[in-house]
C-alpha cells in the first residue's frame, strides 16, 4: 500500500495538474455544487478559490462554512473509469482579508493568470478552506483517507 | 471497412492488421507453398468489437482492480475467466457479424475449419506468443465459427498471455487480435520442424506424431524426434517416442484415442518423408530469410504447411523466459485424468500410509541422537510431500478451472463462477470436522450446566461422554488453534476449543450450503443438456473430475497437515527434552545436537505485523474502501476480527468478520461463526473462498494488506458482489 508521504505527493501532483474543482455548499439542507478555479498550499492544509460575493455559493458559505471539494483527473474518455484519480476534500471555509489576501492572490494568479481582472475585483472574495480530510479514489473504487491532525 | 480478408488479398503492409500468422500464410501461398485455404479477421474487427460493446473499458477496469504485480497467478486466472465470459456473452454487432458470416460461408461453404489466433504482437522477432493464445480445431458452421472467433479474441486476455505480456513489458492497452480461419487438413501424420536447432545452429529438428498435431503442441502426445544436418540435409539421429495415443478429429473438436497396435511399432515418418519435411523448412527459411518454426501435416502424400513463424530465440529460456511454466499450469483433460489416477490411487494412499507410519512410532523410546535423526527424517518426508503437493496436487487443481471454462463455454452464465455451485457440498474433510464441532456445540447448548462449567473454566467432573467426544475430535483433527502454518507455537490446553464451543453454543447454528440440491440438479441439467452423444459422456466425466479436483483442493491440505503434525510432534518431544536437560544441566552435547536440529526447522512464515502509522507529520492515513475480488456473493457488516496468530482464533465471536492472511483449511472451524470473510490472498478457488461459499457467506479475497489496514473491532462491510471491503461508518 501507499505510504502517507506517497499519498500526499499524489495529492500535490493532482492539484498541480488540475485547474478546476467542484465545490459543494448547502443552505437549508439543499446541497449546491459549483465549479471554481482553485490553488492549494504545498503543505496540503489549505485550498483557496475566488468567488463573486453575489453568488449562491458565497451566500451559502456565510450561513454554513462546511464544504466539500472535488478535484479529479478525468478527461471525458471511457478510459477515465480505470485511469482517473479523484479527491474529495472536506473542510471549513472562511474569507481572508488583506494583507494575507494579497499574498494568496499572488499564489492564485501564478496558477490562473487569465483570472487577474476577476480575482482582483473588489466584488470578489478570496475563500480559504482549511482541509480536514482527503478522500482519494483510484482504480475506480479504491478509497484511502488522509486526515489532518489539527 | 472490410472486417475480413482472404489470404490472396493480404499484402506485406497488412502485417499489423492480420498478425504474424495470417501474414506468413498469405506470403507462403504467394510463394507457391501448399497451404490450406485461409481467411483473416483483421485486428480492426477486434478493436471495433471491443469499442462498440464497451468491453475495452470493462477489460481495463478488470485489469486495474489492483496493481498487476500484486496479483497472484490464481487471481490473474480469475481475471482472465471474467474477461473470457464477457466475450462469450457479448454478441458481435450485427453489421460486423453479417459481413463475417457472408465471407465465411462463401469461402468454406460449410466445410470444417481451424480457427487460430494471429495477434499482431505475436511471432515477431522480439516476442513469441506461440501457444499462449487459443486455436480451435475442427469447427463447423458459421455460428460456431463466429463463437470461436470470440473465444480466440478472449484468449488475448488469458492468464498465460497476461503474464507473458507483463513479463516482456508489452502494453496491454495496445493489444489486439486478428484471427485466421483455415480449412482443416486432416493429416495422417503431423508435426513441427525447426529449420535451425535452438541447441546447435548446424542442425535442424523435426518432431512428428500420428494424426493431428494438437496432441504434440499441447504436450499430450509424445513425438518422435529427428535431428538433421543442415548442410548435408541428412538425418543425424532419430529418437522414437513411446507411441500410445493420437489426436483425431471428433464430432466437433478433437479427441485423444489409443493408437492402433500396428502403428505403435512404426515411426510416423520414414527417412524420405523426414528429409522432405526438413527441405520444406529450409525452403521456408530461405523464403522468409530467417530460421523458421513450421507446423505441417501429411495428407496421404501431400505435405501441407499449416503455419510458419520465425524462431524467436535460438537459445531457449533466455532472459528467464517462464512461458513454459505458465503454460504448464494449464493441463488438458487427458493429462488431468492421468494425474487423477496417480493422485487417487498412488499419492493419497501413500500419504496416509506415511502419516500412519509416523504416528505409530513411539518417540519417547528414542535416544536423543535417534530423535535428532528422526526429526531430520520427518523433515525430509514432510519436504517430499510438500514438493509433491506443489508438483502434482496444485496442477490437479486445474481440473476445477478446466471445468469452469467448459461450463462457461457451454452455458454462458451471467456469473462466471456459477459452476462452483455444481462442485460444492462434496464431502470435504474440513466440513466433516466442522460438523463434529457443531455437534459438540449443540451438546453445550442443550446442557446449561455444562456451559456454565466450561465458562468458569472447570473441566473437572464434566460428563465423561462429552470429554470423550472432545478427545475424539482432538485426536482426529488436532488442537484447533494449532493450525499447520503456526503449529510450532501452538497451545496444548483444550481451553481454546471450549471458548469456541461456548461461542457456537450461544448462537443459532449456521447451516452449510446456501442452495438446495434441487438448484444443483437444475444447474447440472442445464450444463449437460448442451451436449449430446459422446460429448455428453465426456461432460459427465469432466464434472466428475472437477468434483474430485475441488475436493482435493481442501483435503490435500488436511493430509499434508497430518504429516506435518507428525514432524511437529517430534519437535515437541525434542523441545521437552531440551527443557529438561536445561533444568538438569547434564548431557549437554546431545542436547546441543537436538537444539541444532530444532533450530534448523525454524522455517515458518511470519505473520505480517499490524500497520504502523508513519512518523508524525500531521497526517493520519486510513483505508476506507479496498478492492479485492468478489469470491462469495452477499453483503455483510460486523466488527473485524483480524487473525495475526492462530491463537487469535480462540477469541472469535459470533457475527464478526474474519480478516486474515489466508484461510488455512485447519482454521475454517470459525467460519460458521463469521458474518463474512476477507482474505489477503486472492482467488476465487482458494480455500477461504470455497469454505465461505459452502456456508453462503459474503467473501472478498485478494485485499493486499487486509490484516494490516484493518484493525480488530473496526466496523467492516463486506460486499461480496463487487469484491469491496468498506471500513468504518458512513460518518465523515
Amino acid at each position: 500500500m501507499e505510504t502517507s508521504v506517497e499519498i500526499q505527493n499524489r495529492l500535490r501532483n493532482l492539484f498541480e495538474s488540475q485547474k478546476l474543482a467542484v465545490v459543494a455548499t448547502q443552505t437549508g439542507g439543499q446541497p449546491y455544487a459549483s465549479l471554481v478555479a482553485f490553488v492549494t498550499t504545498d503543505d496540503l492544509r489549505h485550498i483557496f478559490f475566488v468567488t463573486a460575493r453575489t453568488t449562491r455559493k458565497f451566500s451559502n458559505l456565510i450561513s454554513d462554512s462546511r464544504v466539500a471539494i472535488l478535484v479529479n483527473s478525468s478527461v471525458n474518455l471511457e478510459s477515465d473509469f480505470h485511469e482517473a484519480v479523484c479527491i474529495t476534500i472536506t473542510g471549513i471555509a472562511d474569507e481572508i482579508m488583506d494583507p494575507e489576501r494579497q499574498d494568496i492572490l499572488k499564489l492564485y494568479l501564478a496558477k490562473h493568470p487569465y483570472l487577474e481582472e476577476f480575482a482582483k475585483s473588489p466584488s470578489c472574495a478570496v475563500i480559504r478552506v482549511a482541509a480536514r480530510s482527503y478522500y482519494l479514489v483510484q482504480n475506480f473504487q479504491n478509497v484511502m483517507e488522509l486526515h489532518i491532525d489539527r | 471497412m472490410s472486417w475480413i480478408i482472404s489470404a490472396e488479398h493480404i499484402r506485406q503492409a497488412d502485417g499489423p492488421r492480420v498478425g504474424g500468422k495470417g501474414l506468413a500464410l498469405a506470403l507462403l501461398a504467394r510463394g507457391g507453398f501448399a497451404v490450406p485455404k485461409t481467411l483473416c479477421v483483421t485486428s480492426e474487427t477486434y478493436q471495433e468489437y471491443v469499442s462498440r460493446t464497451g468491453l475495452r473499458e470493462r477489460i481495463m477496469l478488470e485489469l486495474n482492480r489492483k496493481a498487476f504485480k500484486d496479483m497472484r497467478w490464481e487471481e490473474i486466472w480469475d481475471c482472465a475467466t471474467r474477461i473470457r465470459n464477457m466475450f462469450l456473452r457479448k454478441p458481435i454487432p450485427e453489421e460486423i457479424s453479417s459481413q463475417l458470416k457472408e465471407a465465411i460461408h462463401t469461402a468454406f461453404k460449410g466445410k470444417v475449419v481451424v480457427v487460430r489466433s494471429s495477434a499482431p504482437e505475436e511471432d515477431d522477432a522480439a516476442s513469441s506468443f506461440a501457444g499462449l493464445h487459443e486455436s480451435y480445431v475442427n469447427i463447423q458452421g458459421t455460428d460456431a465459427i463466429l463463437e470461436h472467433i470470440a473465444k480466440v479474441w478472449a484468449s488475448l486476455w488469458s492468464d498465460a498471455a497476461l503474464l507473458y505480456r507483463q513479463e516482456i513489458g508489452l502494453d496491454v492497452k495496445k493489444s489486439a487480435m486478428a484471427v485466421v480461419i483455415q480449412e482443416i487438413v486432416v493429416g495422417d501424420k503431423s508435426g513441427v520442424a525447426f529449420s535451425k536447432s535452438p541447441n546447435d545452429t548446424s542442425q535442424g529438428v523435426i518432431e512428428s506424431v500420428y494424426g493431428l498435431n494438437q496432441g504434440l503442441v499441447d504436450g499430450t502426445v509424445e513425438p518422435d524426434r529427428w535431428i538433421l544436418d543442415r548442410r548435408k540435409k541428412t538425418i543425424i539421429s532419430h529418437t522414437p517416442a513411446e507411441r500410445k495415443h493420437w489426436m483425431i478429429a471428433a464430432e466437433s473438436g478433437v479427441q485423444l484415442v489409443a493408437l492402433p497396435e500396428k502403428m505403435t511399432h512404426l515411426p510416423p515418418l520414414n527417412t524420405n518423408e523426414a528429409c522432405h519435411v526438413f527441405e520444406l523448412a529450409l525452403e521456408a527459411e530461405k523464403y522468409f530469410n530467417s530460421p523458421q518454426d513450421l507446423e505441417w501435416t501429411y495428407r496421404k502424400r501431400d505435405l501441407v504447411v499449416l503455419q510458419s513463424r520465425p524462431i524467436t530465440t535460438l537459445s531457449p529460456q533466455k532472459n528467464g523466459d517462464k512461458r513454459s511454466w505458465y503454460l504448464s499450469l494449464h493441463r488438458s483433460f487427458e493429462n488431468l485424468k492421468l494425474l487423477r489416477q496417480k493422485i487417487e490411487h498412488e499419492l493419497i494412499p501413500a500419504m496416509i500410509t506415511a502419516a500412519d507410519e509416523l504416528a505409530c512410532q513411539e518417540l519417547t523410546e528414542l535416544s536423543d541422537q535417534e530423535l535428532a535423526g528422526e526429526i531430520n527424517r520427518r523433515w525430509k518426508i514432510n519436504q517430499k510431500w510438500t514438493n509433491i503437493y506443489w508438483e502434482e496436487f496444485i496442477p490437479y487443481a486445474h481440473g476445477v478451472r478446466l471445468f469452469g471454462q467448459i461450463y462457461n463455454d457451454a452455458v454462458h452464465p451471467e456469473d462466471p463462477y456459477e459452476f462452483i455451485d455444481l462442485l460444492t457440498r462434496t464431502e470435504m474433510a474440513s466440513l466433516e470436522r466442522n460438523q463434529m464441532l457443531a455437534d459438540l456445540a449443540s451438546e453445550v447448548r442443550n446442557h446449561p450446566a455444562l456451559a456454565k462449567a466450561l465458562s468458569a473454566g472447570q473441566t473437572e467432573g464434566l460428563d465423561p461422554q462429552f470429554l470423550e467426544a472432545v478427545d475424539r475430535f482432538v485426536e482426529k483433527f488436532g488442537d484447533l488453534t494449532c493450525a499447520v502454518t503456526g503449529g510450532t507455537q501452538c497451545e496444548q490446553a483444550p481451553g481454546s476449543l471450549y471458548k469456541i464451543l461456548l461461542e457456537m453454543a450461544a448462537h443459532t447454528p449456521s447451516e452449510t450450503g446456501r442452495q438446495t440440491s434441487k438448484n444443483k440438479d437444475a444447474l447440472q441439467e442445464k450444463f449437460l443438456s448442451v451436449f449430446e452423444g459422446e460429448k455428453k459422456k465426456t461432460a459427465v466425466e469432466l464434472l466428475d473430475l472437477a468434483r474430485s479436483s475441488y475436493q482435493l483442493r481442501d483435503d490435500d491440505n488436511i493430509y499434508l497437515g497430518r504429516i506435518e503434525s507428525q514432524l511437529l510432534a517430534a519437535v515437541r518431544e525434542a523441545r521437552q527434552r531440551i527443557d529438561a536437560y536445561h533444568h538438569r544441566k547434564s548431557n549437554k552435547k546431545i542436547a546441543a545436537e537436538l537444539i541444532q536440529v530444532v533450530e534448523n526447522l525454524d522455517h515458518r512464515p511470519q505473520f505480517q505485523p499490524p500497520h504502523k502509522q508513519t512518523p508524525d507529520d500531521g497526517f493520519v492515513i486510513q483505508a476506507r474502501q479496498l478492492i479485492g475480488q468478489p469470491a462469495g456473493p452477499g453483503l455483510a457488516k460486523g466488527p473485524a476480527r483480524v487473525i495475526q496468530h492462530t491463537a487469535d482464533l480462540a477469541d472469535f465471536k459470533y457475527g464478526e468478520i474474519l480478516i486474515c492472511d489466508a484461510v488455512d483449511p485447519n482454521m475454517t472451524f470459525v467460519v460458521p461463526l463469521a458474518a463474512g470473510v476477507v482474505e489477503r490472498r486472492g482467488g476465487m478457488l482458494i480455500h477461504g473462498a470455497i469454505i465461505a461459499r459452502e456456508y453462503g457467506l459474503p467473501c472478498v479475497t485478494g485485499i493486499p494488506d487486509a490484516t494490516t489496514l484493518i484493525r480488530n473491532g473496526d466496523e467492516v462491510t463486506v460486499d461480496g458482489y463487487l469484491g469491496i471491503v468498506t471500513i468504518g461508518s458512513s460518518e465523515l
